[in-house]
């Protein structure tokens, strides 16, 4: 699950990182690629990729600092999801 | 694959006309003469859905999809350019007070943004931060229960009415997004006149005098003001100017064939010269072109695809400049009649230079658009 999903991740961010071979744990702001255009991108990426919504709570720049610390925001979030769906059932 | 209207799309189109050609085209070159949108017409386009249309409807929005929405631009802005103009700022602030607001705040105040009840504006630019913007010198500092907000804006349209404004200031060196409504204390504004494009925008300086808001009215999380909160706000901008843009390509088109099919030179109708026809190619061929990127736009909008942004800024660049083109063309086309107040083209060509300056000028779209290749087609 975990390697698909930063697999895909790694995916999409390849398209801007050119010539790069980005790791997991590397710091894409440190980069220096990111701009305000792909911040957005990235957010607009992991909701629709993903089936989640980043809210206001979530912009935090560890939540999109690596490979990994998105991929763990995804399952935060994808588990809150789940949470409240079942919640909502019961 | 398809590029083509539904019937739906196509119906609201013939709603959108129907709305210009009663409400604005016979009182656009008034408003301009005058440097004001009046307050009637305003109160118009909130009747028929038309702030806020493209937010949801949970928050009082039209609900509108991205195509039908840059169709009701695409009309406005052939229509009157100040009068679109409003639709753009009204709709960056609410959407992304919808998008990156508290639930707080959102309950406060998006409904009443989302119907359009109050309107919204976008203070971002300064005096001596423009294509600049992370080189804004308005500060803002945490006091209690409340921001209070310290520096100066310009050039903010719709300042003069708005209700709202969404306000990038820098707290401890984090860029920042806060909404300061109009009556909070420390708050004034000016009118800016003698305005060559957008006349009737209403344009306005503003100062934050010490300017206290309550701390609810934060947009976002501090730092994330200019990447996130105002970059949502000027996607939607650039994408409502793409197609304000091709409105006045469109327009510049109309006002030519019209014009060279019942001026005669030489002995015949000046369309049947060669040299007029090249022009009428370019703005034809120019006009469909931007139209059709804006299409593609707005459907990867729709599609919520990630790749929106960086064909939002292709449509946009694109689309002003075409207007820019037609614009220049359409009053050579009228020679010394499309000088004069009687036609409108010389609106047109006021209006069309503001399209590749604001939402990112042409040079930050060049730059931008280069930044970020699109994928394939």
């Amino acid at each position: 699950m975990t390697d698909n999903r930063r697999a895909r991740i790694k995916e999409f961010l390849s398209r801007y990182f050119r010539n790069h071979e980005l790791k997991d744990d590397e710091d894409i702001f440190a980069l220096g690629f990111v701009n305000s255009l792909l911040a957005l991108q990235l957010v607009s990426f992991v909701e629709n990729e993903f089936g989640i919504t980043i809210e206001d709570e979530d912009l935090d720049f560890e939540n999109f600092r690596t490979i990994q610390n998105m991929d763990a925001l995804i399952e935060r979030k994808t588990a809150d999801g789940e949470r409240s769906l079942t919640d909502a059932v019961n | 694959m398809k590029t083509e209207l539904s019937e739906t799309q196509r119906q609201a189109r013939l709603r959108f006309r129907e709305f210009v050609k009663e409400r604005v085209l016979p009182y656009a070159p008034g408003w301009d003469r005058e440097e004001r949108v009046p307050t009637e017409v305003i109160d118009c386009l909130r009747a028929n859905g038309y702030l806020g249309a493209p937010l949801p409807a949970e928050c009082g929005g039209g609900g509108m999809d991205a195509i039908t929405y840059g169709l009701l631009t695409e009309e406005i802005g052939r229509g009157c350019s100040s009068l679109r103009s409003l639709l753009t700022v009204h709709d960056m602030v609410t959407l992304a007070i919808w998008r990156w607001g508290s639930r707080e705040l959102k309950a406060k105040v998006a409904r009443s943004a989302g119907t359009g009840e109050t309107l919204c504006a976008l203070a971002l630019t300064e005096k001596e931060a423009g294509s600049d913007a992370a080189s804004v010198q308005t500060v803002a500092i945490k006091e209690g229960d409340e921001y209070v907000i310290s520096g100066g804006k310009k050039w903010i349209t719709f300042g003069q009415v708005a209700d709202f404004f969404l306000v990038l200031a820098r707290m401890e060196d984090k860029l920042t997004a806060f909404l300061v409504p109009s009556d909070a204390p420390g708050f004034s504004r000016r009118p800016i006149r003698g305005i060559v494009g957008a006349r009737a925008s209403l344009l306005a300086e503003m100062e934050f005098n010490r300017c206290r808001i309550p701390s609810l009215n934060i947009v976002g999380r501090p730092g994330f003001g200019l990447s996130h909160v105002f970059s949502t706000a000027l996607d939607l901008g650039r994408y409502s100017v793409a197609w304000g843009s091709v409105g006045i390509a469109q327009a510049c088109l109309d006002a030519c064939l019209e014009y060279t099919a019942s001026r005669t030179q030489g002995g015949v109708l000046i369309r049947e010269h060669q040299l007029i026809q090249r022009k009428l190619t370019d703005m034809i061929v120019n006009t469909r072109a931007a139209r059709l990127l804006c299409y593609r736009a707005g459907y990867l909008r729709d599609t919520g695809n990630p790749a929106a942004m960086s064909e939002t800024l292709i449509a946009k660049y694109f689309a002003s400049l075409a207007a820019v083109a037609a614009a220049n063309d359409a009053v050579h086309l009228h020679g010394a009649n499309g000088l004069t107040e009687e036609y409108s083209v010389a609106r047109y060509l006021r209006d069309s230079k503001v399209m590749e300056i604001i939402e990112g000028s042409t040079e930050i779209q060049q730059i931008a658009i280069a930044k970020n290749p699109p994928g394939e087609l």
